[in-house]
Parts: C-alpha cells; sequence; structure tokens
C-alpha cells in the first residue's frame, strides 16, 4: 500500500469517526434544546466533518448503490420549525421570508367553513408574532376561533422521478444523481429560472447573492457522508424519515411498508419521491 | 445599492419562494419582440414568396425592420440571466430535452438567414454606393458589398431566386422562433394560466397582428416624415390582413379561455377571483375590448362602408395601434398574469414593479425602443424606400 492510499484510508476512517462524533452531537443537541432553537454551533457541528474534502468523500460514496427518498408524517408534525431553521443554516439559506428549501404549512379548518386556512412560516402575521424573518414561529391566530381540525405539513423539493425542473433547464445544470436525488451545478446553472416556473411546488427559488436557482438537496453533503439531511435529524417527533429504499431495513422502506401513503399533486406525472401520511384533500 | 430582490405581497395562500416572481417586465418585452419580428417577416413574404404586389412598397422595410428587431431579442433574455456570461452553456451543451436550449438554434438559424435575405435585397444599393461615394462611407459599401459587384441582369436573377429560397425558408423560421417562444408558456403544467396547447398557436397569430400593426403604423409614420404620399392600396392590403388575423386571433383567445374555465380544473376559484377583479382592466377591457373588439369594428366599418383616401388610411392606422398595445397587453397578462396566480391555487400575487435595475421597467423600456434607434439608422443606410434610387431592384 503506497503513501497515498493509506492516507485516503486514514481519512475514510478519520471520516467515519467524526460522522458519528457530528451525530452525536446533534442527537445530544436535539435532546438539550427540545423546545427551543437549536444553537447554531450545534448545527455548525453537524455540518462539518473536518479534514475530508468534498471530492474524497464522493469518492468513498457509490451513488448506484443507493435510492433515496424521503418521508413526512404529518400527524406528528407539531410545527416547532426546527427544521426549518436547522436549513437555513446547514445550507446557508438567505435568513429572510422569501427563500426556503423547506418550509412548514398550517391547515386550519374553523368551525362551519369548509375551506381551511393555510399560512406558513413565512405569514406575516406569523413574523410579526416571533418579531422577525429570522426566526421561525407560528403565531397563535385562531385562538379566539372554535377549530374544527387543524395540522401541520412540512414542505420541500420532491426529487421526482420525472422532474419537470431538469426536463426544462436548457444547460442541463440540474440533474437527477443515480441515486435519486435532483441537484444543481451552481457553477453551471446560467439563471433562467425556468425550472423555478416549471416546479408545481414552488420548491425552487432564485439565490439572490449567487445569482443561481437553488433548492433543497435532501442534504446531499451529508447523506453522502452517512449523516441523515438536517431537517430530519433535528425533528423532535420524527415527523421526518429519510432513508435508502434499497435497504428493506431502514427507516424510510419501513414508513413505505407501514403506512398508505400519498405524494402532492400527482396528476402533474413528476412522481414525486416524498410520501406522505396523514395529509387532507386540500393540501397541494 | 440595488437590493438583490424584491418581494410582492398576496392575498390568500402562496408558496413563500413564489413571493419573488422569477420573471419580470423583461420577459415581457422579449415575447413582444419576437412576435413583431415574425409579424413583419410575415409581410415581407407576402410580397417576396406569394407575390402580393400591393405590399410592395413596405417589402423591404418590413425585412429591415424585421432584421433590427432580431438584433434586440437575445438582449432581455441576456439582461434577465443570473449569468448571462454562461448565456452560451445552452448552446455548446444544449440539454435536449428543454425547449429553452433551441432558442439560442433558432435565434442564431434566423438572424444569419435575414441578414442573408437582406444583403441580397439591398444589394443593388450597396454596389450603387459602393460605386459612388468617396472616402469612408464608400469604404463602408465596398467591404458590404463582399466584392460582388455584378448587376447584370443575369446576377439579378440569381439574386432573385436566392431571396426567394431565403423568404420560403424564412416563414417555417420565424414562425418557429416565435410558436416556440408560445411553448415555453404552454408546456409548463405548473401554471393552469399558461398550460394550454393552444399557447403556441395564439402566440403565432398574435406575432402575425403585431407585426402587421407596427409596420401599418411605421410606414405611415414614415411617409408623414418622408413627406411623400402613402400607398393607400398597400395600406389597405395590410388593414385586411390585420383585419382577418385579428379576428382569427381574438377566437383563439376565447376559446382559450373557454376552455379553462369549461373545465374548471383544480384552482379556477382562483383564476376567476383574478379574471373577474385583478385581470378586469387590462385583460377584458385594454386587450379584448379596446386592443381587439375596437380594431375589428373599426376596420370592419371601414371595408364594409368602403372609405377611401386619407379616412381608411387615418383608421387603419388607429386600429394598428389599437392592435400593438393589444398584444403587449396580451404578453404582460400571460407572463406576469400567469405568475400572479399563486401554484397554491389557494392565493394571488401582486406584481412588484420596479423602475430601475437590471430588470426595471426602465431597462425593459430601452430594450424596447432600442430596435426603432436601429431602423432609423438602418433606413438611411440601407433605403428600403421606392423613391430612393437603386433602393427596390427586386
Amino acid at each position: 500500500m503506497d503513501e497515498k492510499e493509506k492516507l485516503g484510508e486514514h481519512q475514510a476512517r478519520r471520516r467515519a469517526f467524526l460522522g458519528c462524533l457530528g451525530g452525536a452531537v446533534a442527537g445530544g443537541a436535539v435532546a438539550v434544546t427540545a423546545g427551543s432553537v437549536l444553537s447554531k454551533q450545534a448545527v455548525a457541528a453537524v455540518a462539518t466533518t473536518p479534514g475530508s474534502s468534498p471530492a474524497s468523500a464522493v469518492k468513498a460514496y457509490d451513488p448506484t448503490k443507493h435510492k433515496w427518498a424521503f418521508g413526512v408524517d404529518a400527524t406528528k408534525c407539531i410545527g416547532c420549525l426546527r427544521c426549518v431553521e436547522a436549513c437555513k443554516l446547514e445550507n446557508e439559506v438567505a435568513l429572510d421570508a422569501h427563500h426556503f428549501r423547506t418550509w412548514v404549512e398550517r391547515y386550519v379548518y374553523l368551525d362551519g367553513e369548509d375551506t381551511p386556512h393555510v399560512d406558513s412560516q413565512a405569514d406575516p402575521v406569523n413574523i410579526a408574532a416571533s418579531g422577525t424573518e429570522r426566526d421561525y414561529r407560528f403565531a397563535n391566530r385562531y385562538k379566539d376561533e372554535k377549530v374544527d381540525k387543524a395540522f401541520f405539513v412540512p414542505k420541500l423539493c420532491n426529487h421526482c422521478t420525472h422532474p419537470a425542473c431538469v426536463q426544462v433547464c436548457p444547460t442541463g445544470a440540474t440533474f437527477k444523481t443515480e441515486d435519486g436525488v435532483v441537484v444543481i451545478d451552481h457553477t453551471y446553472c446560467i439563471g433562467c429560472q425556468y425550472c423555478v416556473q416549471a416546479c408545481p411546488y414552488g420548491a425552487r427559488f432564485f439565490n439572490p447573492e449567487k445569482r443561481v436557482t437553488d433548492k433543497c438537496t435532501w442534504c446531499y453533503h451529508r447523506i453522502t457522508k452517512g449523516l441523515m439531511p438536517a431537517c430530519v435529524e433535528v425533528c423532535p417527533v420524527s415527523a421526518r424519515v429519510f432513508g435508502d429504499r434499497n435497504d428493506k431495513e431502514s427507516t424510510i422502506s419501513k414508513f413505505l411498508a407501514d403506512n398508505r401513503v400519498d405524494v402532492l399533486k400527482p396528476e402533474t406525472g413528476n412522481a414525486p419521491n416524498v410520501f406522505y401520511v396523514g395529509i387532507d384533500k386540500d393540501v397541494s | 445599492m440595488e437590493p438583490l430582490f424584491s418581494a410582492a405581497s398576496y392575498t390568500g395562500y402562496v408558496y413563500p419562494n413564489e413571493t419573488v416572481f422569477p420573471w419580470g417586465v423583461l420577459i415581457v418585452v422579449y415575447p413582444y419582440l419576437t412576435g413583431l419580428v415574425a409579424g413583419a417577416f410575415t409581410v415581407s413574404s407576402l410580397y417576396q414568396v406569394f407575390g402580393m404586389q400591393r405590399f410592395k412598397p413596405v417589402a423591404h422595410f418590413a425585412l429591415l425592420a424585421s432584421w433590427c428587431l432580431m438584433l434586440f431579442v437575445p438582449t432581455p433574455l441576456l439582461l434577465h440571466l443570473g449569468h448571462p456570461e454562461r448565456a452560451f452553456n445552452a448552446v455548446f451543451t444544449p440539454h435536449w430535452t428543454s425547449a429553452m436550449a433551441m432558442f439560442g438554434y433558432f435565434a442564431g438559424f434566423y438572424i444569419l438567414l435575414l441578414t442573408l435575405e437582406m444583403w441580397f435585397v439591398f444589394r443593388p444599393h450597396i454596389v450603387h454606393q459602393a460605386q459612388n461615394l468617396k472616402g469612408l462611407p464608400g469604404l463602408f459599401y465596398r467591404v458590404l458589398s463582399l466584392g460582388s459587384y455584378d448587376l447584370s441582369e443575369k446576377a439579378m436573377r440569381y439574386d432573385s431566386k436566392w431571396i426567394f429560397a431565403l423568404a420560403v425558408t424564412g416563414i417555417p423560421a420565424a414562425h418557429g422562433l416565435h410558436g416556440y417562444v408560445g411553448f415555453l408558456f404552454g408546456s409548463l403544467k405548473s401554471r393552469e394560466w399558461w398550460s394550454s396547447d393552444l399557447m403556441p398557436v395564439i402566440f403565432l397569430f398574435s406575432a402575425v397582428i403585431s407585426g402587421t400593426a407596427l409596420l401599418i403604423v411605421l410606414y405611415v409614420l414614415s411617409c408623414k416624415l418622408r413627406k411623400v404620399p402613402v400607398d393607400v392600396d398597400c395600406v389597405k392590403g395590410m388593414g385586411y390582413t390585420l383585419w382577418g388575423f385579428v379576428m382569427f386571433t381574438l377566437l383563439l383567445e376565447g376559446v382559450e379561455f373557454a376552455n379553462i374555465v369549461y373545465k374548471g380544473r383544480e384552482g379556477i376559484d382562483m383564476i376567476m377571483l383574478f379574471v373577474s377583479t385583478r385581470l378586469l382592466i387590462p385583460f377584458f377591457v385594454v386587450q379584448i375590448a379596446i386592443g381587439a373588439a375596437t380594431p375589428i369594428v373599426i376596420l370592419s366599418f371601414l371595408f364594409w362602408r368602403g372609405i377611401a383616401g386619407k379616412a381608411l388610411v387615418t383608421g387603419i392606422t388607429v386600429a394598428g395601434l389599437l392592435v400593438l398595445i393589444n398584444v403587449i397587453m396580451m404578453r404582460f397578462n400571460v407572463v406576469i398574469g400567469g405568475q400572479e396566480i399563486a401554484k397554491t391555487g389557494k392565493g394571488l400575487l401582486y406584481f412588484p414593479w420596479e423602475i430601475f435595475g437590471r430588470e426595471g421597467v426602465l431597462a425593459a423600456g430601452s430594450v424596447l425602443i432600442s430596435p426603432f434607434l436601429l431602423m432609423l439608422v438602418m433606413v438611411r443606410v440601407l433605403p428600403p424606400w421606392e423613391d430612393r434610387k437603386g433602393a427596390l431592384a427586386h
């Protein structure tokens, strides 16, 4: 074994160790800070694995061996919005009310009404309640009403099997990886925003600083290192589930086997890979 | 410093990311320009290909106008792109499933075709100037002539064949370019307001009417400026063309709207709310009533009563002006209107107008005016009018 290979093996072991350490720190952080804001340091600890370069991480990872999928159990979501915050910090998403890789919707059916009142953390009333666009909260705006039914629905990119966004991209800067994740090459995107138009789910946005399109990648930089996406990692109630469908024992495989699931806007033919439990007919 | 983005206000529920409009007024100007290109070229082809002699007075100007407009078609797109310096990524490494990837090819081919046809059409004038002018202007025309000074009968017949072939090829090229723009919108399933099989056809017909209307207005205006009499027969011919195509366009738009309403798919409530409130004036009043129905009434009256002379020219010019308003309003109602209806089907957005900035009204207005400034120059470089010596050999 030459020096280069030895070094590579050493780095791989170190990465695995730091990866576990990162997960442990994140788990601890969630436990300690449940119900409060997850500290930036904790998320940063999850995000970084010192000593590993992206190139070597990708080298060790074989995309042909995975088939990633995401599950959302809306019956469990408590609308704490830790996922939104973790995502913003992990992926350096602009800290305003107009750019989100993931968001949470609240559906409230009031007594005597047929259609729900829908809002997200980006609603001006909710921003007023939190005091800033950088903090995320659902205002108790229906406290004086009689609520028949209410639930939260976390939203994110659906990483569709037939993604309309990929179809329309004029350069191929956005593409579907072999393991089923739709990603964007920020060095190749021309910023035409045709993909933003084509996505029926509003999952894409224009990154105003990089001047390219941006969206959820299921934290590809993390999952290729054996970690969970940041939003899944911080969810205190396991409303978000992620895993490899090729692994029959994975959380997502069990989630799909144990539940009857829905996808959003199936009529588009996009065939989403985010599967929902407990959503209602009005969720789109 | 210019803010990084403008956020839209809204009613109901919209996805958080939707509050930043992906496409602004520059993308309204873009299909308007391509439409004018295709329409002007159509009029030119009516003479060059279909031999309609009454269009001869405007045929060469139509070609010149089409060329001037086409040169500026990529400008709104380049201004809009987040990374214009990467624009050629779409040409060198096109993603074949993307309609947009075809733009570079369509546009490039069409600009080449137009330039070539222009050269053949204006060659007699170029040669005339090259042989008679001295100094820099002379040199300019000598370079432009590409060393080809042969104006013999044989050479002119040869040129005519080329012009005919190019004009024939140009018909599918011009309409392909614009039909493609309609396809860009119509093929998206994310927006009910856009997602229509009729969209490319509607875009094509609206292109023809906008180009014809522009030629009517510019031709009459140029006659006034040059203090020469207007060729009434030519204007009447363009009036007839406008009349027929506007009726057909209005019918198509009506059928499309009826389709959306009749199918009544998910989100129709929001669309109905949108058209009956916010779109009431821009769509029903300006686009349909003022921009389409009124010109049809004016033109019907003129032709039915057999009005002739100055009154006929004035009436047709007014109809032309109204149609130009119709088409830009149509582009606006499609591009901006489509984005104002939220993808959630539960909310409406208000387009955040920007005056300054790269995608503001001033930038879009400048892009829109630029081809006309170029035309002012080009009609002096390559005079397209019959009353100039050597200008109309073909």
